[in-house]
């Protein structure tokens, strides 16, 4: 049996080195070619006449003027009269035309009414006695559930949960398919409970899930010596990818497509293409090079990637392309759920958590969302929690990197940092004090504090609250602690190694910008022997084997571990036609240095050029999987756990807040690359600065529009915004051995904790609420002067 | 963007002539960081653009001991790095440094940036300068007014006027310079600004065939100025408060003072209550404090927007203190 296993430090050339990505040429000079770049011959420009209202019923569309307009190839109808919209910015009907201001000009002339219906687009705490208990459903609200996306599993397991009113009819289940519900939502609907005696379930904008208890809270708080209470929250915030969501779809016959797309989940994209377009998956083509961000918000074709092959097939084929505009994907391409809460914690006076209490709300729009998990990495012994999931007309949410963490870190984090702060102790030692709570990864946070609080200067910097100020600037410090899990998706490979040597590795994965490329050809690359451009790495095509969608932080395990299967598999292979020129056992070859050689011996050896050559004429070619049973071991683990430290300064007069250094600690196993896993770790950073400090998706709620879907007043951080970032990656003993596993969510979790907490070590107040802006600050210290 | 007819005159005189009589049929392409904005997203949908970049006399510096011109058409990049803008006024050249970006700076010009049109998000969300929905409900009054006027606001429009140079411009006490069919006209650069009643009103004295040519400063000799603006992000931002001083000084106490605040009111803001504060006192943190105090004193915040009340406050204060301890100079 080869051996697959990942080799150790002595036996590495490239793996855990710190290597510069093999695409920085290209994305710097400005050749790297996103989707949005790509102009095919012929290329007809698709717009979309969208929802100006939050909540409405579409009565009537009038298209008519429109097709007269000449240049004008194609109008598709995605919403017609008598379907709901559930946000300001859906799609409606959309067009193809020669050119953009012909485009324009036809959306302009289509008329569409609408029957306006109340919405809501705030998430403030629900009033009482406002939450429904479950109740089970009516077919319309399945309908809606399909309409506002919610995702398959989710509506299974709430169809299994509440059950029907009434026996769904063949025409309903029809309808619901023509809707888009799959066939596991079909099956849950047909096997569903039935409840004829319940009338259906009045519709309200407030669903409370049922409360949690572990052991006896009650006790818990009565006997604690110390408990504290606090408010907490973090918004609904957009993904705002700097590449918009979209694609260009042409058909190259009458059944078979090709698309351009910005996707996260290239291998995923025609499975979700084929049922809508009423073609077979493997008729459909996707291709990407590059992505411009994702987050998280692009593992579907959606919506508006099926209307585009669908106006595409409506102009006769031609290339069709529709990108949304910044407004847009801002308005509906994705938003992070918000999540809110009322906490009570409680301690012993040595700081020892005993009891927790939660009461949460927030919202992933229409959808409603659940419970972030809370209290997070700490398992308190004794907890009760409630939630409550607000359903309004925001627009959709979808996962925004490391769904529900960044917001339990935030609820959880800034709850014990108040109490330390209660019981007078530092938050290193009081957090220290409960990492037994951690469970396994308790070992892994306690190194990873300490060297923490070293990088940052913990000792020096920390002061109890609100006592190192002087004039209008007050200076503090803050941490939190993240977990996540990491483990390599399914990923399929094919490495080719030529008779003249050369190599080529092809897998439908795709780079996030991650340095995705950059760690498969540094493994093929050091399993066999040979520099890292000697190789050729194919990827972004379906026409390659499937790799997984890019979620998750999923990516680097599955296709490292891929990739290093199949290059052990076809070094093999060559060492088989090698051995006997060298008159020895293949088993008994080595790759080094461009040369295949004799262990040992390095007299007897081959270039490997001269090694190929014993290839004939016929390439070899391996396929590496991941998982592979039948080739052990597992080369991809789950679970890691990180710390990350803030210092601030704010400005007490004008509630300013400047983020002076973060500090991330952070392990992921089997580090690949340690240049491009730091430079996760500063991205995560930055984002995470950028959401404490400005980001929040603010909607008007008499219009129930979103009134900052520009860059302008969604403000992101800039180069001025972002401190001295050190970032230090656990490696070696302990870590190497676990294997690979992913690093794309971790860093992203704790910031808004970390920094919020250190804006009340520095004013000796919480501001409750992120972004921590201003208003937010000056109010804050305002009750606290007041107290 | 809608098709548009676009001319590029030489001259002053062809310019004017080829403006219409009404607002929203032509307008003036000069840097275009704002207008081409504005027509992108269908705000505004002139049928004519009149290019002026092409008006070599409607560009460049120049200065006498009276004081010092500047050509409408000159960048905010070349005015923040000439010379005698430098040395003469200080505390302009600082406010025109911090404007947006180095990128915006290079093509924005000081005629579009006196002439930019308000960034109130129910505006540039194309529901109007005024907005009110069917039922005739005041958009901003009843929704997110955070970055909303404090000051002037008891009318419908509660917009903050946009420019961050404009203040202390006025501080400076600059003079605008209009020419239209009628001839040219000038005026004190804060009566430039008017706030609108109705909605199609504009929120300048500018008429649709004139077009802003120059701007003069005053010279400038023992003024002490400053420029003060609070701002969420380091760069690139726009203010959430800001204020231009301008102080002449006998012995230690204040002779005369010009105190403009700027993202407080739907027009840039001078305030004679607190000129009058000031004048006769020396200064000192106790005294920046109570001339902000009087600036603010009429303020009446919207339902999200108190906290702007107290960011001004402090904009003037550091503004005044920066301007006795040297300001930019």
């Amino acid at each position: 049996m080869p051996d697959y296993a990942w080799p150790d430090a002595q036996h590495r050339t490239l793996i855990g080195a710190r290597v510069t990505r093999v695409d920085a040429p290209v994305k710097v000079s400005g050749q790297a070619k996103y989707t949005y770049d790509v102009h095919r011959p012929g290329m007809l420009y698709g717009k979309v006449l969208r929802s100006p209202y939050a909540h409405a019923k579409v009565v009537s569309i009038d298209t008519s003027a429109a097709e007269k307009m000449p240049g004008v190839k194609a109008i598709h109808i995605v919403q017609g009269p008598g379907s709901t919209i559930h946000w300001a910015g859906d799609d409606i009907v959309a067009v193809a035309a020669v050119d953009e201001p012909t485009a324009e000009d036809a959306v302009r002339a289509i008329k569409v009414k609408f029957q306006q219906l109340p919405h809501l687009v705030s998430d403030a705490e629900p009033p009482k006695g406002s939450a429904q208990e479950e109740g089970p459903l009516s077919i319309d609200a399945i309908d809606d559930m399909l309409d506002n996306q919610v995702p398959a599993n989710q509506m299974v397991s709430t169809i299994q949960r509440d059950g029907l009113i009434k026996k769904a009819s063949d025409e309903d289940l029809n309808m619901l398919k023509a809707d888009g519900a799959t066939d596991a939502v079909l099956e849950a609907i047909r096997s569903a409970t039935l409840h004829p005696e319940a009338s259906a379930k009045p519709p309200s904008n407030y669903q409370k899930a049922a409360a949690q208890t572990v052991g006896d809270p009650d006790k818990a708080f009565a006997e604690a010596d110390a408990v504290s209470e606090g408010m907490y929250g973090i918004p609904v915030i957009t993904h705002c990818c700097l590449e918009s969501h979209g694609s260009i779809s042409e058909w190259t016959d009458h059944e078979h497509l090709f698309t351009h797309i910005s996707t996260q989940n290239v291998s995923g994209i025609p499975g979700q293409m084929a049922e809508p377009l009423k073609i077979p998956a493997t008729n459909i083509r996707v291709h990407q090079d590059n992505i411009g961000g994702g987050f998280g918000s692009k593992f579907s074709p959606d919506r508006w990637g099926i209307f585009t092959a669908e106006v595409s097939r409506k102009a006769g084929g031609k290339p069709v392309r529709i990108m949304l505009e910044r407004d847009t994907e801002l308005k509906v391409a994705g938003a992070r759920p918000s999540a809110y809460a009322r906490v009570k914690v409680a301690a012993k006076n040595d700081g020892t958590l005993v009891a927790w209490q939660s009461s949460s709300w927030g919202t992933g729009g229409p959808g409603g969302g659940g419970m972030p998990p809370i209290p997070y990495v700490f398992r308190v012994p004794n907890q009760r929690q409630e939630h409550t999931a607000i359903r309004n007309n925001i627009g959709p949410a979808r996962a925004w990197r490391a769904p529900n963490h960044p917001q339990a870190a935030v609820l959880t984090m800034c709850a014990l940092d108040d109490l330390a702060a209660k019981l007078n102790l530092d938050p290193v030692e009081f957090f220290g004090r409960n990492l037994n709570l951690t469970q396994q990864r308790e070992h892994t946070y306690r190194e990873e504090l300490s060297i923490a609080s070293e990088l940052m200067g913990w000792k020096q910097k920390w002061h109890p609250r609100g006592q190192n100020a002087s004039g209008d600037t007050a200076r503090g410090v803050g941490l939190s602690f993240h977990t996540w899990g990491g483990r390599g998706h399914a990923s399929d490979c094919d490495l080719t190694i030529h008779p003249d040597g050369s190599v080529e590795l092809k897998m439908g994965s795709q780079d996030l910008g991650t340095g995705t490329r950059t760690c498969i050809l540094m493994v093929a690359a050091d399993t066999l022997g040979i520099p890292m451009d000697a190789i050729q790495l194919q990827i972004g095509d379906t026409t390659y084997p499937p790799s997984g969608g890019s979620g998750g932080s999923t990516t680097i395990g599955g296709v490292t571990s891929s990739t290093r299967r199949a290059s052990v598999d076809a070094r093999d292979a060559v060492f088989a036609k090698v051995a006997p020129a060298l008159n020895v056992q293949s088993d008994q070859l080595e790759c080094v240095n461009g040369k295949v050689m004799v262990k040992g011996d390095s007299s007897r050896f081959l270039s490997w050029k001269e090694a190929c050559s014993k290839l004939a004429v016929m390439p070899v070619t391996m396929r590496g999987k991941n998982p592979d049973k039948n080739k052990p071991p597992d080369l991809t683990n789950s679970g890691v756990g990180g710390v990350q430290m803030a210092e601030v300064e704010v400005d007490t007069d004008t509630g300013i807040v400047k983020v002076k250094k973060m500090v991330a600690v952070q392990d992921c196993g089997l580090v690949i690359d340690l240049k491009t896993a730091e430079s996760q770790c500063h991205g995560a950073l930055i984002m995470g600065i950028s959401y404490s400090l400005f980001e929040e998706k603010v909607m008007d709620p008499v219009t129930g529009r979103m009134l900052n879907a520009d860059m302008e007043f969604y403000r992101l951080a800039g180069l001025n915004d972002i401190p001295e970032l050190v970032v230090h990656m656990m490696t070696g003993k302990g870590y190497d051995e676990r294997g690979v596993i992913g690093l794309g969510e971790p860093p992203v979790i704790s910031p808004g904790a970390a920094i919020s907490n250190a804006v009340a070590n520095a004013i000796g107040v919480r501001v409750p609420f992120l972004p921590l802006t201003p208003d937010r600050v000056l109010t804050a210290l305002e009750q606290k002067a007041g107290a | 963007m809608r098709p548009f007819e676009y001319l590029s005159p030489n001259t002053r005189t062809q310019a004017i002539s080829l403006l219409g009589s009404t607002w929203g049929s032509s307008e003036i392409l000069a840097g275009g960081t704002d207008l081409l904005a504005l027509m992108k997203d269908d705000i505004l949908a002139p049928k004519r653009l009149i290019n002026i970049k092409d008006i070599k006399d409607l560009r460049g510096v120049s200065s006498d001991p009276q004081g010092i011109r500047l050509g409408a058409l000159t960048t905010l990049g070349d005015l923040a790095d000439d010379e005698s803008v430098k040395k003469n006024y200080p505390a302009l050249a600082e406010a025109l440094g911090e404007a947006a970006s180095p990128q915006i700076r290079n093509l924005a010009t000081l005629g579009g940036n006196l002439c930019q049109r308000p960034r109130c998000w129910y505006f540039r969300n194309g529901l109007g300068l005024l907005p009110i929905d069917e039922a005739g409900k005041e958009l901003v009054s009843e929704g997110e007014n955070r970055y909303h006027a404090i000051l002037g606001n008891e009318g419908p429009a509660k917009f903050v006027s946009p420019s961050t140079i404009v203040p202390i411009l006025v501080a400076y006490g600059a003079k605008i310079r209009l020419q239209g069919l009628n001839g040219k006209r000038e005026l004190p650069l804060e009566r430039f600004y008017v706030t609108p009643k109705k909605e199609g009103e504009r929120e300048h004295d500018l008429r649709p065939n004139e077009m802003v040519t120059e701007v003069m400063v005053p010279a400038a000799t023992n003024v002490k100025a400053a420029h003060y603006e609070i701002r969420q992000k380091a760069a690139f931002d726009w203010p959430l408060a800001l204020a231009g001083v301008a102080l002449k000084m006998r012995d230690s106490k204040v002779e005369s003072a010009r105190i403009v605040l700027g993202y407080v009111a739907p027009v840039p803001w001078p305030s004679p209550e607190a000129e009058k504060a000031l004048v006769g006192q020396p200064i000192n943190k106790e005294t920046a404090q109570k001339a902000a105090a009087a600036a603010l004193a009429n303020a009446k915040p919207l339902s999200h927007n108190a906290y702007k009340v107290k960011l001004a406050r402090v904009a003037v204060t550091r503004a005044i203190m920066k301007a006795a301890s040297g300001g930019a100079a």
